[in-house]
């Protein structure tokens, strides 16, 4: 394996969520009863044409943007012909030698040397975006195959890497990138369950210090990010073993089963496909003008990777936490809102503020309902829109404790309520005699006085250098105000009284 | 539709004594509307029409007379309740077997798609129903619209009424003969090469292919998507604008679809003074005066181009003379003959043959037994499935036009044929602007030769050629209208085309009208 | 001079079944129809745009809302055979 790179390609297949199909207005969708989503044009019956979604033209461009495409001026649409019964016409609408969305590239992060510790950051460029329709689906009897064309004609977008990716775990990060983009972006939902996000590999290797291509051979049925990354690396280590046995790499097309990590070969090229490819006569070109861009680039998110650089600069955000805020896009404005709420201070604070989000409302989050959620990292029950708790909760929540009006156990009770019914947390606080009580500085003495005098050997231990020994002694204080004691108070009288 | 348009004056003709089956929408209109004539009775009548010589015609796939009569029955309820949808209402109109209407057969003249209904309709059925007519059978064609004699039908080959040894011309063979043979007041044709215009030539009767763009070809089974067009064929100029007025203006379910203003086309005929190329409504002032006007006049100082290269070698003498003479008719009412050159004329037939194809073997390759359509008997499996169904469904035509359409698509032959073609077909369409800055309009025959005989040419070269005169227009993109200009000595009917620009059907209308007032050939019958 | 045409290619691409004279035949007919086809070599066409469409549109579209579809039994209704509302095919072993 030392001597061999891998060199891979990712061909990726997007369906755009629209309402309405590529080409004619019926309805897309998931999960529906067999062809209850077809018209003449969707089932090719004769006579039936075709007609542009603008919502799909829409969301390519706006993918485009935001990778850094070029958007064609014009584009057109070919047809590429070939017989499927999945595919009614016989030909699929694509786009062939001029796709609306051109280069580009998409930035990925590999794994860090420790979880903590950012990893490298990589550019992998794009050749092209193009958008095309999608087909329907065969399942197999036991005589005879079975046609639903309920997924046929939805807007699909293929998204063509260079062959710029060397191993397994690249593609997976390219593959978590480029679907956060997609779904920070509204264009799809990429849940590959539901084959909204599908991926190609073309592999092939060669030796180090090579420039050649060697024989690629093409990885299909990838459904999952982690099947593409075993698929890969398996395929990588075939290729190898079968090069170093003496053997040859054929062309060919191979299907990965991500549950045995076993591929097998599904057909070689040996007779090329002649797709015939020709500008479809029933569709006009489209041309895309400065002012459709910037509409579109008005709408376009940061991208994940864009952020986290922000929060690093603007918030000084340690990297673990940005990395649990920057895949969800609705997490990470969540915690932008309550930073914005918190005014002056709350940029001070963000890291407080981010640490509620990311432990105390996404446990939540987590644990609540079970619809899907935005986003990789992020919640994975409750959508945030349904939470009653505010971000400007979160800021007064973090106010509260760092002025020192709510002491830890205290300031969880009060997320607690606030996330159970929205309640403000100063209004729970109060109502809920949970703030930190104003101590008489007597009390507070006397009782200090008494904790020091108990616990000698903190004491000495506090007053020889060991900073944590002071912990020792505001246990017993906190006691004896039954919990109610401002910390800090206790802190700053307790270090008066060992210095004396 | 033209309920608003400006009053103009009645039909041309006043009202004739020919049998109903032989009368205007004009004429027929006139009596609907005094309520000397119900729509039943009409329909009744061509019924009785159809019965009597379609034996002999055969230009339907199929026809429904319980259907057509309610529809009739609707079509009087209405009148008596005083909401008359419009000139069409209650005319019993044909279609060719390519236009898809709801619950109706829709075969294409094709084995392969012999038992399909279709489940939905075609724009111009659509608006057909919504003007109030009655949708009156299933005319014959060349299989997919591939042929030019109708003898490529599936069904059974048409016979011109004119002449039942002899072809009544294709690929809508079955809308020409009915019209021309009383079995329809009027039909809807669809025009790839020339397959409305050569038909009506050879029937007698007129056919008008509209500017590409301007009828909607949702429904319309497709032959090359980027040629086609549906238009009208009837018994005189003035029926031809009032179909057009129902079928012509934009559709959404069709990207190729253009947005024009629609002129009311009947009041362009008798209206003065417009100017080829206007494409605006015709205005209303006038038109009663020009209606006393005598006919030929309202073409007087128009400009009308000959190509000569359209009177080249091939032409029969008789189609030549007939054609020579009608340029002099125009040419004595005041219009200016100029001859003009089309040189890139040689080449349209390879063009068109190369796009058609192409296109063609694309739009039928849906036609495969699995959805709907013809299935194979004993497929060892899927591609064999493929293989026999496509076999046994299409006819010989059919497939040497896939074949060839795949060839030049194929891998290695694109550039040298596919955008070759393409190319070409840029500079035929610069060869008509360019005729359009020195003249108004084209004046051509429509085809070289009357009707030849049933069997006559086996040769596909030969027959192609049929098609030279009419193919430009539809690589252009340009209206263009037959019209009847005379008859050969052994009686066959010869037709003069006028070629128009885009979009000025109003015009085109109204130079053919011109020439229809001041000659009979539109009112004479077949001896059926 | 006539071209020859790769017919049983052609034909696999086409998905038709041709019978030997069928090829015989076509191959010869399209030969003769491509010869007539080539004097299109004879044409200068440097410069000039290929011409897919006759009218020059460009951004023809609908807005994305969805309209009502086709029934089931209409979908099915010219179906050669079907089976659970789905289209019955020779099985595919692909």
């Amino acid at each position: 394996m030392a001597n061999y790179e891998a060199v891979i390609g990712l061909e990726v297949h997007v369906q755009i969520r629209t309402h309405s199909k590529m080409f004619t207005r019926v309805a897309t969708g998931y999960g529906q009863p067999e062809n209850t989503l077809t018209d003449p044009t969707v089932l090719a019956l004769p006579g039936a044409l075709p007609v542009m979604n603008r919502a799909a033209l829409d969301a390519i461009i706006k993918a485009g943007l935001m990778l850094g495409c070029e958007i064609a001026p014009v584009c057109k649409w070919d047809r590429k012909n070939y017989f499927y019964p999945d595919s009614p016409k016989n030909y699929q609408i694509s786009q062939y030698d001029q796709p609306i969305c051109l280069g580009g590239a998409v930035e990925i992060e590999l794994p860090g040397p420790a979880r903590n510790l950012m990893g490298e950051h990589k550019l992998i460029p794009l050749t092209r975006i193009h958008l095309e329709e999608d087909v329907g689906k065969c399942s197999h009897g036991a005589t005879d195959s079975l046609v639903d064309y309920n997924r046929a004609g939805t807007p699909l977008m293929e998204i063509v890497s260079e062959p710029a990716l060397h191993s397994g775990e690249e593609a997976y990060a390219y593959l978590t990138a480029l679907r956060a983009a997609i779904v920070q972006g509204g264009i799809s939902d990429c849940d590959m369950e539901k084959g909204q996000m599908r991926c190609d590999a073309n592999i092939s290797i060669r030796p180090v210090g090579a420039t050649g291509l060697g024989t690629k051979v093409e990885l299909k049925n990838l459904n999952s990010i982690s099947y593409v990354r075993a698929g890969i690396d398996h395929e990588i280590k075939r290729q190898v073993a079968l090069i170093e046995s003496g053997g040859t790499i054929v062309q060919e097309t191979r299907d990965y089963d991500g549950l045995t990590g076993a591929s097998q070969s599904l057909r070689t090229k040996e007779m090329a496909h002649d797709y015939r490819y020709f500008p479809d006569p029933d569709l006009m070109p489209v041309q895309v003008d400065e002012a459709w861009k910037a509409r579109l680039r008005a709408s376009c998110p940061e991208l994940p990777f864009d952020r986290q650089r922000r929060y690093f600069r603007d918030y000084e955000l340690p990297y673990t936490l940005t990395s649990v805020l920057i895949w969800d896009r609705p997490l990470a404005e969540y915690f932008e809102a309550a930073v914005k709420a918190g005014g002056a201070a709350g940029k001070a604070r963000a890291q407080q503020i981010g640490n509620w989000i990311a432990n105390d409302l996404l446990r939540e989050l987590k644990a609540g309902g079970a619809a899907g959620a935005e986003g990789t990292g992020g919640a994975g029950g409750l959508a945030l829109a349904e939470v009653k708790m505010r971000p400007e909760h979160i800021a007064e929540l973090v106010e509260l404790v760092e002025s020192g009006k709510l002491l830890g156990p205290a300031a969880k009770e009060v997320f607690a309520q606030t996330f159970a019914s929205g309640e403000a947390p100063l209004a729970v606080a109060e109502r809920a005699g949970l703030l930190a009580q104003p101590t008489d500085s007597g009390d507070l003495e006397a009782w200090c006085r008494e904790a020091i005098a108990n616990n000698a050997k903190a004491a000495a231990e506090f007053r020889a250098g060991k900073e944590s020994a002071i912990n020792g002694l505001k246990g017993p204080v906190m006691k004896a105000a039954r919990g109610k004691a401002n910390p800090r108070e206790v802190d700053e009288t307790l270090r008066r009284l060992l210095a004396e | 539709m033209s309920t608003a348009a400006p009053p103009v004056p009645p039909s041309a003709q006043a009202a004739s004594s020919a049998p109903l089956h032989y009368q205007t929408i004009g004429e027929l209109g006139a009596r609907l509307a005094c309520g000397e004539l119900s729509a039943v009775e009409l329909t009744r009548a061509v019924i009785e029409r159809t019965r009597a010589v379609e034996p002999q015609v055969r230009a339907f796939n199929s026809r429904d007379e319980e259907d057509a009569l309610a529809q009739a029955a609707r079509s009087d309820a209405r009148r008596a309740a005083g909401q008359v949808l419009g000139p069409l209402d209650g005319i019993p109109i044909g279609l060719k077997d390519v236009i898809a209407v709801r619950d109706q057969p829709l075969t294409a003249s094709s084995r392969m798609l012999a038992n399909f209904v279709s489940p939905y309709d075609a724009t111009v059925a659509e608006r057909l129903k919504n003007a109030g007519a009655v949708l009156w059978g299933r005319l014959n064609l060349d299989e997919f619209a591939m042929g030019s004699s109708t003898e490529n039908s599936a069904t059974q080959t048409t016979h011109n009424p004119w002449d039942l040894t002899r072809v009544p011309g294709g690929s809508s063979g079955g809308s020409a003969a009915a019209v021309a043979a009383g079995e329809a007041i009027a039909a809807l044709g669809s025009d790839t090469g020339g397959s409305i215009r050569q038909p009506a030539a050879l029937c007698g009767v007129v056919g008008l292919k509209p500017s590409y763009g301007l009828v909607s070809r949702y429904g319309l089974i497709a032959f090359a998507s980027s040629l086609d067009q549906i238009g009208p064929f009837t018994r005189s100029v003035e029926d031809a604008a009032l179909l057009l007025q129902a079928i012509a203006g934009h559709d959404e379910r069709d990207s190729t679809s253009f947005k024009t203003a629609i002129p009311d086309y009947r009041a362009a005929l008798f209206g003065a003074g417009e100017t080829l190329g206007q494409r605006s409504p015709a205005s209303s002032g006038g038109a009663a005066n020009a209606a006393l006007a005598p006919a030929g006049a309202l073409c007087a100082g128009r400009r009308l181009g000959v190509p000569k290269e359209y009177f080249g070698e091939g032409i029969d003498p008789e189609v030549a003379a007939a054609v020579e003479a009608a340029i002099a008719f125009y040419r004595e009412q005041g219009c200016e003959i100029v001859e003009v050159s089309l040189p890139h004329t040689r080449y349209c037939l390879d063009v068109y043959y190369v796009l058609a194809t192409a296109e063609a073997s694309s739009n039928l390759a849906r036609y495969d037994g699995i959805r709907y359509g013809h299935r194979a008997q004993g497929a060892r499996d899927i591609i064999d499935l493929y293989f026999k169904s496509r076999a046994e469904g299409f006819g010989e035509e059919v497939k040497r036009r896939i074949i060839l359409g795949t060839y030049v698509l194929s891998s290695g032959y694109y550039d040298a044929y596919y955008l070759r073609a393409q190319k070409v077909r840029r500079l035929v369409t610069q060869d008509f602007l360019k005729a359009y800055e020195q003249v108004d309009a084209l004046i051509t025959p429509t085809v070289p030769a009357p009707a030849f005989e049933i069997g006559a040419k086996a040769d596909p070269l030969a027959l192609y050629l049929c098609d030279i005169y009419t193919i430009g227009a539809n690589l252009a993109g340009l209206p263009a209208i037959s019209l009847p200009c005379g008859f050969t000595s052994s009686g066959l009917p010869i037709g003069l085309q006028l070629i128009g620009q885009a979009f000025a059907e109003a015009d085109l209308l109204k130079i053919a009208h011109a020439y229809e007032s001041a000659h009979d050939w539109c009112r004479r019958r077949p001896a059926l | 001079m006539a071209e020859e045409i790769d017919i049983d290619r052609v034909a696999q691409l086409a998905r038709i079944a041709l019978t030997p004279e069928e090829k015989q035949k076509f191959s010869r007919q399209l030969g003769d129809v491509l010869h007539h086809i080539h004097q299109l070599e004879q044409v200068d066409v440097s410069g000039i745009e290929p011409m897919s469409h006759a009218q020059p549109l460009a951004n023809v579209w609908q807005e994305d809302v969805a309209r009502a579809g086709l029934p089931v039994a209409e979908v099915l209704r010219n179906a050669p055979a079907h089976r659970s509302n789905m289209i019955s095919v020779p099985k595919i072993i692909d």
